[in-house]
């Protein structure tokens, strides 16, 4: 195989259906190293996809290859792959610390290692406390802890997490997602699917749209944004002479709005292209006509972005 | 040395540390299900049942004290009718069913199966881990509950007596005989409701067909009697059964060709399982 495509999670023509009821079709994507968030309302496939993955669901058509590893060999594959799905539900009677030890022992560790590797996993998450009492007596976000601890555990290089940040308390929320980008930094694969957008577009490096089973769009959240000519990016300008300026903007062709703001302190303007507007903007300032306060792309992010493409952001934007 | 041989050395060592790993990968799944056939809820149901026969065993030799003293060669096959009829064909049936039925089954109703599906493990391994566990469970249950049943019936004998009967009479080898029975009873019924539990939603309906198929082997054709556990363990009974006159009498088939035959049927059996497992999906939802 390609050295390349060794590195990737490669989906080739993948398609997945429950009976005559559509999972996902014809989904064809490289994911490279890094964030990469799918975003998508409810029943849109995410999480099909990340069973296909590992190996969880099998394609009905098409081929899926994780680093070079197809998902029908799991012994090959989960020594590299960690997943926390979404199934809330644990062997009866573990403990937090014999929950992860079990399945490290599955993986064939020496009972040292798989102790060592437990209380590391369980210090990621910060849960060691909590680490002798029943994963039943756990709260929500407690379970959801520990789940990500146990995926975590065998020090895989490619992260699969279905909603891993649903349930945790705010702190937890931003200390998890630190503890995402550090992975990503050091070179992992992390696949997480998300309903919170401010979240996704604060840690993904790339973004997957699914839609009905189907990909929308893909790519970083800008890119995406900028290929959607139909839908003119809107940018905020903070200056002291937006009447000014407004007068300026209309020599291109590619804006299609401008409205001075309610306190005449700012102007919002419609246009197709951004960087153009940007380069006329560097000039009026240049030529000394307005003063810049601020400037304010307001739908160059993941919620504009779902909405222009999905529909209503209201699913999309709670948990 | 040449590098063939050295070729061959390192794929020698490549298998060996296969070998090992799978060694302890299975030695981890027994110790983990072992534990939890012992120890959790579904346990109870399988304690109660092994300890029906010492139970009805102890109040039937309480009753029975004298009569079994004066004449033990008829005790003896009534013994033998309870042993199939109660033990084998009852309790270690019906509690291989729940035990090996529960292995997969069981992890589909509790929603989590998928662990051991996302642990790097080849899943014919964890069939055999699976199977492994089931019949160490089986084995110490239903083993020690025959023995038991046995014991209970040889104390009207005293202890002079018993041990007359043991080891200077046919005691000790029909003793024997009555334990292998039970041990290829798990190894074979372990099997099919293994796969059972793997290919059935809900495996009550194949486990009360079988069940039937079972009681009435002995009403059944010869070909069709071949097609059953009972059948292979009934030939090795060391007490002589009749089974009644509406029975279609066959030629019994020999220790020889029941023991491996019956082997042989568990790999089949098993090998089934593994390719059933290779295809299976985790669908919670559908179950």
């Amino acid at each position: 195989m390609h050295e390349a495509s060794s590195q990737m999670i490669v989906f080739d023509d993948v398609s997945k259906f429950y009976g005559e009821i559509l999972g996902v079709n014809r989904v064809n994507l490289s994911i490279a190293p890094g964030i990469t968030s799918l975003v998508g309302p409810n029943g849109a496939g995410k999480t099909t996809l990340m069973n296909l993955m590992t190996g969880l669901l099998r394609p009905t058509r098409g081929e899926i290859s994780i680093q070079g590893v197809s998902p029908d060999e799991p012994e090959k594959l989960f020594r590299r792959v960690g997943y926390c799905s979404q199934f809330d539900s644990f062997p009866r009677g573990a403990t937090g610390r014999e929950f992860i030890n079990m399945f490290l022992s599955v993986h064939g560790y020496t009972k040292t290692e798989a102790d060592e590797l437990t209380m590391k996993a369980l210090e990621r998450v910060s849960l060691e406390d909590a680490a002798e009492k029943k994963v039943a007596a756990y709260s929500k976000g407690m379970r959801q802890r520990v789940r990500l601890a146990q995926a975590v555990a065998h020090n895989p290089t490619v992260l699969i997490l279905d909603e891993p940040l649903n349930g945790l308390d705010p702190m937890a929320r931003a200390e998890t997602i630190r503890l995402f980008r550090k992975l990503a930094d050091e070179g992992l694969h992390l696949v997480i699917s998300s309903h919170i957008l401010h979240e996704v577009d604060m840690m993904s490096d790339c973004v997957v749209l699914l839609n009905n089973g189907y990909v929308v769009a893909e790519g970083d959240i800008h890119g995406v944004r900028d290929e959607m000519e139909e839908h003119p990016m809107q940018i905020l300008i903070r200056c002291d002479k937006p009447s000014v300026l407004a007068s300026r903007v209309f020599e291109q062709e590619q804006v299609v709005e401008a409205k001075i703001h309610e306190d005449r302190r700012g102007l919002f303007i419609k246009t197709r292209d951004a960087d153009k507007f940007y380069l006329l903007l560097n000039r009026v300032v240049a030529e000394g006509l307005v003063n810049v306060e601020s400037i304010a792309p307001v739908d160059d992010d993941m919620s504009a972005v779902y909405q222009y493409l999905i529909g209503s952001e209201t699913e999309g934007s709670h948990q | 040395m040449s590098s063939r041989a050295e070729t061959v050395v390192m794929e020698k060592t490549a298998k060996q540390t296969q070998s090992a790993l799978w060694r302890r990968q299975i030695a981890a799944i027994v110790r983990l299900e072992v534990r939890k056939n012992f120890t959790g809820k579904r346990s109870i149901l399988i304690y109660l049942l092994a300890l029906t026969p010492v139970m009805i065993m102890t109040a039937l030799v309480s009753v029975h004290w004298d009569d079994i003293q004066s004449n033990f060669a008829e005790a003896s096959v009534i013994f033998a009718n309870l042993f199939e009829g109660m033990i084998l064909r009852t309790v270690v049936f019906f509690g291989c069913a729940w035990i090996f039925m529960n292995l997969f089954r069981g992890e589909v109703v509790d929603r989590s199966l998928h662990y051991y599906f996302l642990s790097p493990v080849r899943r014919e391994v964890l069939v055999a881990g699976k199977y492994i566990s089931g019949l160490i469970t089986s084995l110490i249950l239903f083993v020690t509950m025959t023995a038991l049943c046995i014991i209970i019936f040889y104390l009207p004998l005293g202890y002079t007596g018993a041990m007359n009967h043991l080891f200077d009479g046919p005691g000790l080898s029909q003793s024997l005989t009555y334990l292998g029975i039970t041990v290829l009873a798990c190894v074979g019924y372990g099997a099919v409701f293994l796969v059972i539990g793997l290919f059935f939603r809900n495996p009550i309906i194949p486990a009360v067909f079988l069940y039937g198929w079972e009681f009435i082997n002995f009403l059944l054709p010869p070909m069709l009697k071949k097609l059953s556990v009972v059948h292979y363990l009934h030939s090795l009974t060391p007490v002589p059964i009749d089974d009644g006159p509406f029975a279609i009498v066959t030629e019994p088939t020999s220790a020889w060709l029941t023991v491996p035959g019956l082997i042989m049927v568990t790999v089949a059996v098993l090998a089934m399982a593994s390719f059933r497992i290779r295809q299976m999906e985790i669908k919670y939802g559908s179950e």
